[in-house]
């Protein structure tokens, strides 16, 4: 299971990662091996209002529907157009193919998040 | 003919009729062109033997209770004895319009106020009402209950409702349209509330909780008691979910420990059609202290006479056109009578008794988290040896090839290879040793054959299906279809 040192994970299994004060939200390599096969996604849209901890959109799987939960809390910038139309990218490559980006209010919100050393053995602990 | 496999459109022959219709006597008319499609339907020209054999080799292949057994998890699939359907039939309940007065149709209503009588005391509520048509809307109406009784209270700070993280769908999305928000609470391995977490979440925002009890993995929820007391002390409700009410009938009541609103499946439990052999019924519970916001309208009785009582004031509102759905009633009423008040409880000790003797049979090939006795059902995390890679979808798969429909998999989400299993009161020890054996043989051969194992179904019309392509890209109509065809 991957889970590249340079981002920051959160305990509801998405990462980001932080580019000139905006956060690029995706989910694990962890998270898409236990969904399966990702079928489709519940996207928000451009210049919602995201808080940490809660909810912006949802995922589905031939298995099961889970909520995506905003690592920190900001304005959604961007959501990704290409994982609409296939949600099998996620699958490929969690960490290339991202789901929504952040205009983050504040980055010390940042601290709260798990290191992928922290990450890891926090996922080997769920199993 | 258990392969036919044929569409109905590749019967279709240009010009082939099964039907000859008069000539119109609207000549005259002529509908406004917007209101005419610009190119007729295309629609399957086939005469009527063909129209008939293609459904009756349709029905073939069609699976259900009077086949085989039906082994899903989490939804009580018993078999409903054919005279209940035959009692439904009788032309003085088929023939019966809600419109006729209450003095026409005093038989009907005693019957009905009877149903609501019965429920009351196996569940030990203060008060039924039948208005509900199905499962979750019976949930939607019990927590509209809530909703109303704390607004009466004036306890506007009341918005959130407790939902264990093992629960049924429904009790999540009830809670919501009722107008609050779900406040997720975690379970222990054995499914049963954690009651760390509980106790973390309950607060003065507390408006109630929804829990099944036995839970989803079929064990009892030994703290209710402390659960129902913790939830009033914050003037909450407690709502029980009557989805697994099965193992308790006879044996214990959901009133008795302390739950103020419940909804009963009487498709699951009382004999009634299942999913989409409808019509269903939810019929909803309440202790007495609610029972004045139950929606209208309520069977009164005063002395021998029966009337329908149509007053709001107070209640919910309506909530159905009439008074729910009458032929499942008489269905459960015969049930219930069939078995009488003293022998009710067989249906839970079979039933009970049926899932461990199932559980017991397989837990050294299949692995069991929860060691408890269950309750009518249980849920093993896959086989036991995982080193083969043959998954909990693999066994399912290969179920098929054994003519048993597969019980429901990865539901609930405690485990990652939940495998549910409730083998019900209705099954012989003959057809469950069948099954147990079929099971053993498919965990026999994850050993010696995962490759086959993993490449199943072998024997049905359809191999393995890609269920995630089926998914992301579904082909909907014909069109799509032929568009396909012609792409390959």
């Amino acid at each position: 299971m991957k889970a590249p040192n340079h981002l920051y994970y959160s305990e509801s299994h998405e990462w980001i990662k932080v580019e000139g004060g905006v956060g690029i939200v995706g989910i694990s390599d962890y998270a898409q091996d236990s969904l399966g096969e990702v079928v489709y996604l519940d996207l928000p849209e451009e210049g919602q209002p995201v808080t940490k901890g809660l909810q912006f959109g949802a995922i589905e799987s031939v298995k099961a529907a889970s909520d995506l939960n905003a690592p920190v809390t900001g304005v959604i910038s961007e959501v990704n157009p290409d994982i609409d139309r296939t949600p099998e990218l996620i699958n490929e490559d969690p960490y290339a193919n991202w789901i929504i980006k952040i205009e983050i209010e504040d980055e010390s919100e940042l601290e709260s998040l798990m290191n992928a050393e922290s990450y890891l053995a926090f996922c080997e602990n769920a199993a | 003919m258990k392969n036919y496999d044929t569409l109905i459109f590749d019967l279709s022959v240009k010009g082939r009729r099964g039907y000859t219709l008069p000539k119109s006597s609207y000549k005259d008319v002529v509908l406004p062109k917007k209101l005419l499609r610009p190119a007729k339907p295309e629609l399957p020209e086939v005469g009527e033997l063909g129209v008939l054999r293609h459904f009756t080799n349709m029905s073939f292949k069609n699976y259900g209770i009077e086949t085989n057994m039906y082994p899903l998890g989490s939804c009580t699939m018993k078999y409903n004895p054919k005279v209940h359907q035959e009692l439904a039939a009788l032309p003085a309940f088929s023939s019966v319009h809600p419109y006729q007065k209450d003095k026409d149709t005093q038989g009907l209503l005693k019957m009905v106020h009877g149903l609501q009588g019965f429920l009351s005391s196996i569940a030990g509520m203060a008060e039924f009402t039948l208005n509900s048509f199905a499962g979750a809307h019976g949930e939607l109406v019990g927590l509209m209950v809530m909703k109303k009784y704390h607004e009466d209270q004036g306890n506007t700070q009341k918005t959130n409702v407790l939902v264990p993280d093992a629960a049924h769908g429904t009790n999540p999305a009830s809670a919501i349209l009722a107008g609050f928000n779900v406040v997720e609470i975690a379970s222990n391995l054995d499914g049963t509330v954690d009651m760390d977490d509980f106790y973390s979440k309950l607060d003065d925002h507390t408006a109630g909780i929804m829990l099944t009890n036995p839970n989803t993995i079929g064990v009892f929820e030994r703290n209710i008691l402390e659960i129902s007391k913790a939830i009033h002390d914050v003037g909450g409700l407690l709502y029980y979910d009557g989805a697994n009410l099965n193992p308790l009938l006879g044996m214990a009541r959901p009133g008795d420990m302390g739950f103020d609103i419940m909804h009963i499946n009487l498709h699951k439990t009382f004999s009634t059609p299942h999913g989409g052999g409808g019509p269903g019924a939810g019929p909803v519970g309440v202790a007495k202290h609610l029972a004045k916001y139950l929606p209208a309208p309520r069977i009164k009785k005063e002395g021998d006479h029966y009337a329908i009582d149509w007053t709001l004031a107070g209640k919910l509102g309506q909530i159905s056109p009439f008074y729910g759905n009458f032929g499942v009633y008489v269905k459960a009423y015969a049930f219930i009578l069939t078995y009488g008040k003293d022998h009710l409880s067989e249906i839970s000790k079979m039933a009970v008794l049926n899932a461990n003797y199932v559980k017991e049979s397989l837990k050294d090939v299949y692995e069991l988290p929860s060691k408890a006795l269950c309750k009518h059902e249980f849920v093993f995390n896959g086989l036991k040896d995982k080193s083969t890679h043959v998954t909990t979808l693999d066994v399912a798969k290969r179920l098929l090839d054994f003519g048993f429909h597969p019980p429901t998999i990865y539901f609930p989400l405690l485990y990652k290879e939940s495998l549910m299993i409730e083998p019900v009161e209705t099954e012989s020890k003959q057809t469950i040793d069948v099954f147990i054996g079929v099971l053993r043989t498919i965990a026999e051969e994850a050993l010696t054959m995962p490759d086959f194992v993993k490449a199943a179904p072998h024997t049905t019309i359809v191999r393995r299906l890609d269920e995630a392509l089926a998914a992301r890209r579904p082909i909907l109509t014909y069109d799509q279809f032929k568009a396909l065809d012609s792409l390959a």
